[in-house]
């Protein structure tokens, strides 16, 4: 995984398969950290689950006894100097925060959010997903309650013609909070 | 600069062309593995060139979709073509330059594009 983006993207996924019906995604950069934190409301984990969740041979999968997602952005965080934590509580949902270190050499870039949160709609049109990106004091917002609002309701999200134009837009907005922050430095 | 209101503009002509969509067995259906060995692997462009060239030749009668872990990692990206009556086509080590070459191919023509299939890759 060489983006924090392509994390997310893939953490994402173990929302859907809890059931989720909410997601929040933010992800903040300030003061030399990078925060990815993904808030769900799906079924939630046991503490048993809970304590070996970042173990990579466990996983809810059925067919193979492996799951390499969360490990994989647990080294990710932890080899930057960050931290990974997990906040789960049966029936009420799932907390992941990875926290990197920006300054760390080893800190992937934030790569391209616009087309992880781009898939995510595709792959679960009818997820309610907010997603926040925050660098420094600038903050961009999607809610899909607002992209529903101009579509109306028979319109999918998952439609091609749809899901492109999501997808310009996302991209031309995180370059806006990248421009600004230039501007500014 | 894009605002949302253009949306309303799509769902307009959209409106007018669902109507006209058959409702559903003789749709293609394209699946593309995103699960974790996918994502690392590259799956990201290729669906997203994959969603581009649909939009872009206009494939009514084409569903785009995502899964998991299809199970032969190591060939991620992977995609699956399921043209109903047929039996599955599975394409490996995709790219998105493969892309292309499998929707004019596969998806409009209805040839299989054997060398990138995973029988040529085993």
């Amino acid at each position: 995984m060489k983006e924090i983006a392509l994390h997310a993207l893939d953490i994402a996924q173990n929302s859907t398969a809890a059931h989720a019906t909410r997601l929040d995604i933010t992800l903040t950069e300030s003061d030399g950290t990078l925060t990815l934190a993904l808030a769900d409301n799906g079924v939630g984990m046991s503490p048993q689950l809970l304590a070996q969740v970042s173990d990579p041979f466990t996983t809810t999968r059925t067919t193979r006894k492996m799951g390499l997602g969360l490990p994989l952005l647990r080294l990710a965080a932890e080899q930057t100097g960050g931290t990974l934590s997990i906040e789960s509580t049966e029936g009420v949902g799932t907390t992941v925060t990875a926290v990197f270190l920006a300054g760390h050499i080893d800190c992937p870039p934030v790569g391209d959010m616009g087309t992880t949160i781009t898939f995510l709609l595709q792959g679960t049109p009818d997820l309610h997903l907010c997603y926040r990106h925050r660098v420094g004091q600038r903050v961009f917002v999607l809610d899909t309650d607002q992209l529903h609002d101009q579509l109306g309701p028979d319109i999918s999200l998952a439609e091609p013609e749809v899901i492109l134009w999501i997808r310009d837009y996302l991209q031309e907005q995180e370059l806006l909070l990248r421009e600004n922050e230039e501007m500014k430095a | 600069m894009k605002s949302l209101a253009e949306l309303q503009a799509i769902r307009d002509r959209m409106r007018s062309q669902i109507d006209l969509r058959d409702a559903g067995d003789d749709r293609i259906r394209v699946v593309v593995g995103m699960a974790t060995c996918g994502i690392a692997a590259g799956a990201r462009p290729v669906l997203n060139t994959l969603l581009e060239e649909v939009n872009k030749r206009n494939l009514q009668n084409v569903t785009v979709s995502q899964t998991g872990c299809i199970g032969v990692c190591r060939l991620e990206p992977i995609v699956e073509v399921y043209v109903p009556g047929q039996e599955k086509v599975t394409y490996v080590k995709m790219t998105p330059d493969k892309v292309a070459s499998i929707v004019s191919e596969h998806l409009v023509n209805g040839r299989v594009v054997e060398e990138y299939t995973i029988g040529a890759a085993e």
